[in-house]
């Protein structure tokens, strides 16, 4: 059995082979694959019966559920009215020359995707961001720096 | 019965049924009200947002088709609120749909068009968003062209698709701007798991689905001097083609299509009915080889129940989706293929032209026609034994290029030699005809005698129904069929593909115990096929069928084997049902394909 | 400091330590009584449509089902709004109980709490009081789980019947109505869904009885209000206050002394200019329809170094992004809006184009299938008509 064969069957022994676990299984692919391959779609469509049309339409309906591959870490900046307000695009660019990347690709080691979001819901502490599930709040260039540095730090030490 | 329910619709009382829509009710009363995505073969989407109306006092406009009647209502159609806000709906679809009207296939037949001229679109338009869109077009499937910049998102097809036929090759994608029609991964059509049934076609109100046309190539066979045009028609064209061409569903317009046909130059005009005979004699046969083997000779591995395989789309449905099932398949051809493997062999000789020479055009109900042509293994003859499939619409429209007064032509008759037919093949077109024409057939080379149903009509295979069962009782039967002596031949009839699946699933839960299956992909079999005349409705596929059943009662035979051309074909060139030649060329075989 | 008028409650955010008491003494009421005294109290739905708590509760109850479910609406995407996320880190106790009521009163058995995709990061101390929670329920005999159901970035799934779709594997597009979702919810079954607020609201009722709550508020408008407070303000945050105010009050105490607009209720709210902030009161339209602003709790104040073009524009982008595409005046007219606007600016398009935007955003909010596309026209409209001229310009 293929990996994402075996990943797709493990999701779905755990949460259920009806529609309503479709979104559990997605997210549960996206959290160790960070998206969603043409193959795992498959194999859901598979585990589930049901067509892979109907896996793709719902994927691709979500922000969060990715059909492209995407680095280890995925940066998602804020882009609602208050976080532009308190300087979003100066993030932005920041965290566009540090990792050298424009808003939307990967970074060439694959660790770092860099996209934008709507609202994350802390408006209050703007401009915010999530790396992967983790909230970053008050950014500032400095600030993003040292989180940038904090990741890339862990990365070497888990090399 | 249901409660019934008093509104006023434009002030004029309606009383009808507890749960009917504000449309129904409108209907009703003959006050018409727009529609896109509603359709009478579908479940309610309610998202075109053109049959708004206004209830009274109330600020928000109604969807009729969504909107169930409620006593006391008081709905307007055409206040003025309703008339600008269905006025703005048009223009926000115009403004994204390509509309390069003159340059499209359903010119002059486009839901959209026609509410747009309707409303008098144009002027002061929105503005439009097809060129900001990176729209493109799938025409590498040799049945279906998907056109998404011609697309108004009213999800019809996904309806068809993944409802009405449950194939599920067309799923809605993305959302917001980004909203489109797409399939798996949005590959080209022929790379997932579409049938080319045609019936997302037949349902889309615009050009965003339409057929690959062929009628190009074909004129082109029918100026070329050197090139002998064959063409067959199959049994549902007849009763349909009039549709397209001005006149009301339901008329049978054999004589006046040979006649045609022959104005537009073929130079023979035969019919797919002579196979549709043919293939009752091999397909009966082998259904009798498959009972004797599993009954007489212990065969284990005789598989039953064996199905038809003369509809495209079902064969390329179960190809993908029951492939355990493929030996089940009748390995007799299509009607169109043996015809198309006889064409290019034993009429070429007989009339004495080279098979190099012949172009052998088919003219269809059906779109997963063109996809069957184009099998490589449909080539028994050493060449392309179909060259072109015409749709019975893309004939219209030949026709009508052609100036010809279609309605004022008079009857003619096929050409002789694979021209004749029987009223068992005639009722091919319909939902459970192969499977009466068979019995028809079955019954009485076993017995000796004509099937026990009054005027051979077997009426419990007739009909709109999902699914239908009949059993037949074999009595008295004649020596050589002695292990069939008090069988009862279980059959059943499906036609839909999602009925299709029902059916399928139930035999490999092994809770139906059949014989013999019959399968059309389209609902009402090939009188609803994807080529056929648009629009489609339960009225329009009830009035043709009574045309094909009309039709069969009138034919002076009435069952294949007793064809004389089937009969003369036998006894000259095949020699025997099942034989060698029969096997070189009237069978096939078939292929697994992706599951998803 | 200056003073302020606007004194913050302390309903919601209070920590109370006799939450199980209260549920059990709740629970041992009759089911008519707790709902009456939902609707004495004039709780409405905090989402922001308002519809009447007890009621849904009451229709819920008269289904004759056995399949019902208690759902919690936590897909808080609504721009400006974060208040639920605060109720459900520091209080997410009354909010279960709520659930626990409404389950016994309506007879479910379980519930989900449907928590937006961006919020993942609640879910494991959530999973805990839940798991807590769940004793707390054996130990009172009550038959009803809560699972969370987490989303993945939809803003229409906090549309109820598209939140339903999604928790049924389906794409978030929401329903046509009728059915509602007390007759057919979740899985086609009765259901009742609230906003995380609500629930945490019926605590307190529950606990001092609907007077207190009713005494809150004006009105058709009772009680307190949760509101997450952004933009150019000194003191952004989370303020519970009570139903009613003007939006000057509210400028006088958040403002940063500028302020020229406030957009109340998020990108689907409207926007209020400075001249209209003493005549516009907080609360759900009734019989002072026309100057009362309902709202789920968002309030963005912007200054005069704002472009009020940039904010329309901003929400519109929005919306062409998260409009569900399934109806043709939400996934086109949102398109034409923001094209539109942008038209008008360049100058590709005369000024008079912005009368014809004003006339596509009142149509979808008479065509639109739901809410989302319905509400685009209160932020076009209330934009574009006070702030012409940085349209324009």
């Amino acid at each position: 059995m293929t990996e994402v064969k075996q990943l797709v069957k493990g999701l779905a022994d755990q949460y259920g082979r009806n529609e309503e676990c479709l979104l559990p299984i997605l997210q549960g692919i996206v959290t160790s694959e960070q998206h969603i391959s043409e193959d795992a779609m498959v194999e859901v469509a598979r585990e589930l019966n049901i067509s892979a049309a109907q896996v793709y339409g719902t994927a691709t309906f979500y922000s969060f559920l990715h059909t492209k591959p995407l680095g280890k870490y995925v940066i998602r900046v804020c882009k609602t009215i208050t976080c532009m307000m308190h300087g979003k695009n100066q993030i932005i660019k920041e965290l566009e020359s540090l990792l050298k990347v424009n808003l939307g690709e990967t970074t060439h080691d694959g660790k770092f995707t860099l996209m934008e979001t709507n609202c994350l819901g802390q408006c209050h502490k703007g401009p915010a961001m999530l790396i992967n599930d983790k909230p970053y709040t008050d950014l500032t260039p400095e600030k993003v720096r040292e989180i940038v540095m904090m990741y890339r730090n862990k990365e070497l030490r888990s090399n | 019965m249901a409660e019934k329910i008093n509104l006023k619709i434009d002030n004029i009382a309606v009383n009808i049924d507890e749960g009917s829509t504000i449309l129904e009710a409108a209907r009703k009363i003959n006050i018409r009200i727009p529609t896109l995505c509603h359709h009478e073969d579908l479940c309610v989407a309610g998202n075109c947002r053109v049959c708004m109306v206004e209830q009274v006092d109330s600020d928000r406009l109604l969807p009729s088709c969504a909107m169930p009647v409620s006593e006391g209502m008081e709905i307007l159609t055409n206040s003025l609120k309703v008339r600008s806000a269905r006025k703005q709906v048009v223009e926000l679809l115009v403004s994204e749909h390509r509309a390069d009207c003159t340059r499209c296939y359903k010119n002059g037949k486009c839901e959209l068009q026609e509410l747009s001229s309707e409303y008098i679109v144009g002027e002061n338009g929105f503005i439009d968003l097809v060129p900001l869109k990176n729209y493109s077009i799938d025409n590498f499937s040799p049945s279906i062209i998907k056109d998404d910049s011609k697309c108004i998102r009213c999800q019809r097809c996904v309806r068809t698709c993944n409802q009405l036929q449950n194939i599920g090759a067309l799923s809605v994608a993305y959302k917001g701007e980004h909203m489109k029609v797409s399939s798996f991964y949005e590959k080209p059509m022929y790379e997932v798991v579409c049938t080319n049934c045609g019936q997302c076609i037949n349902r889309c109100p615009t050009g965003a689905l339409t057929e690959k046309t062929y009628f190009d190539e074909v004129w082109s066979a029918l100026n070329s001097e050197k090139k002998h045009v064959v063409v067959q028609t199959a049994p549902a064209v007849r009763i349909a083609l009039g549709e397209a061409l001005g006149m009301p569903a339901g008329e049978i317009v054999t004589g006046k299509l040979v006649s045609a046909l022959r104005r537009l130059g073929f130079n023979s005009v035969l019919d797919t009915d002579f196979t549709a005979d043919l293939t009752i004699i091999e397909e009966g046969n082998e259904l009798l080889q498959r009972l004797k083997k599993a009954l007489v000779d212990g065969d284990t591995s005789v598989k039953l129940p064996m199905t038809t395989s003369c509809s495209p789309g079902w064969v390329k449905f179960i190809e993908h989706a029951f492939p355990e099932y493929l030996e089940n398949v009748s390995t007799a051809k299509s009607p169109q293929q043996m015809f198309g493997a006889l064409a290019k062999t034993f009429y070429a000789k007989k009339i004495g032209v080279e098979p190099e020479n012949m172009v052998s055009i088919s003219v269809m109900p059906c779109t997963a026609k063109k996809y069957e042509a184009d099998r490589p293994e449909m080539r028994s003859s050493g060449y392309k034994d179909v060259d072109y499939v015409l749709t019975t619409r893309e004939l219209a429209l030949m026709i009508k290029q052609a100036g010809i007064d279609f309605a004022s032509l008079p009857d003619d008759e096929y050409d002789s030699i694979m021209g004749e037919s029987s009223g068992a093949a005639v009722i091919f077109g319909a939902t459970g005809g192969v499977m009466e024409a068979a019995l028809r057939t079955a019954y009485e080379v076993v017995t000796g005698r004509e099937v026990p149903f009054e005027n051979l009509n077997i009426t419990p295979v007739r009909g709109m129904e999902d699914v239908k069962e009949a059993t037949i009782k074999i009595e008295n039967v004649l020596p050589e069929w002695s292990f069939l002596e008090g069988a009862e031949l279980k059959t059943c009839v499906a036609h839909g593909l999602s009925n299709a699946k029902k059916v399928m699933e139930a035999v490999k839960a092994g809770t139906a115990e059949y014989h013999f299956i019959e399968i059309m992909a389209c609902p009402g079999g090939c009188l609803g096929g994807g080529g056929q005349p648009i629009p489609t409705s339960p009225a329009i596929r009830k009035k043709r069928s009574e045309a094909i059943y009309r039709e069969d009662a009138l034919k002076p035979i009435r069952k294949s084997h007793e064809n004389p051309e089937v009969v003369h074909i036998y006894e000259e060139f095949l020699k025997e049902p099942l034989g060698k030649k029969s096997h070189e060329l009237l069978h096939t075989h078939y292929t697994e394909r992706n599951r998803y | 400091m200056k003073k302020k008028h606007l004194q913050r409650l302390d309903l919601i955010f209070k920590n109370e330590h006799d939450i199980e008491a209260i549920l059990e003494k709740t629970l041992k009421r009759g089911n008519d009584e707790i709902i009456n005294d939902l609707i004495s109290s004039g709780l409405k739905g905090r989402g922001g449509a308002g519809f009447p708590t007890g009621l849904k509760w009451k229709l819920a109850s008269e289904e004759q089902t056995d399949e019902k479910y208690v759902i919690c609406n936590a897909d808080e995407g609504e721009p400006g709004t974060f208040k639920d996320r605060e109720i459900l880190q520091s209080v997410p106790h009354k909010v279960l109980s709520g659930m626990a009521v409404c389950a016994r009163i309506i007879g479910a058995k379980k519930g989900y709490i449907y928590l937006r995709g961006e919020y993942l990061f609640l879910k494991p101390q959530l999973l805990e009081v839940i798991d807590e929670f769940h004793s707390t329920l054996d130990k009172m005999g009550l038959d009803f789980r809560v699972e969370i159901f987490l989303g993945s970035g939809a803003y229409i799934c906090g549309e109820e019947s598209a939140l339903f779709e999604s928790m049924e594997g389906k794409r978030g597009e929401p329903r046509n109505k009728p059915p509602f979702p007390t007759v057919q919810g979740y899985k086609s079954k009765p259901t009742v869904i609230n906003n995380v607020e609500t629930l945490a609201h019926t605590y307190s009722i529950f606990k001092y009885g609907p007077d207190k709550f009713k005494d809150l508020g004006i009105q058709d408008s009772r009680g307190s209000k949760v509101f997450s407070v952004s933009g150019d303000t000194p003191i952004p945050g989370i303020y519970e206050l009570e139903f009613g105010m003007s939006v000057q009050r509210f400028v006088d105490d958040f403002g940063d002394g500028d302020a020229k607009a406030v957009q109340v209720g998020g990108a689907s709210g409207f926007c209020v200019p400075r001249k209209r902030f003493d005549k516009t009161v907080i609360g759900y339209q009734g019989k002072l329809r026309g100057t009362s602003l309902p709202t789920g709790g968002s309030m963005m104040i912007f200054n005069s170094s704002r472009s009020m073009y940039n904010v329309l524009h901003n929400y519109l982008d929005f919306f062409v992004e998260e409009s569900c595409g399934q109806c043709t005046p939400c996934r086109v007219g949102t398109q034409q809006l923001l094209l539109g606007i942008e038209a008008v600016k360049k100058g590709d398009q005369p000024s008079s184009y912005l009368d014809r935007l004003m006339d596509l955003a009142e149509g979808m909010r008479v065509t639109a299938k739901c809410g989302l596309g319905q509400s685009v026209a209160n932020s076009f409209s209330s934009i574009v008509e006070n702030f012409k001229e940085e349209m324009i310009y």
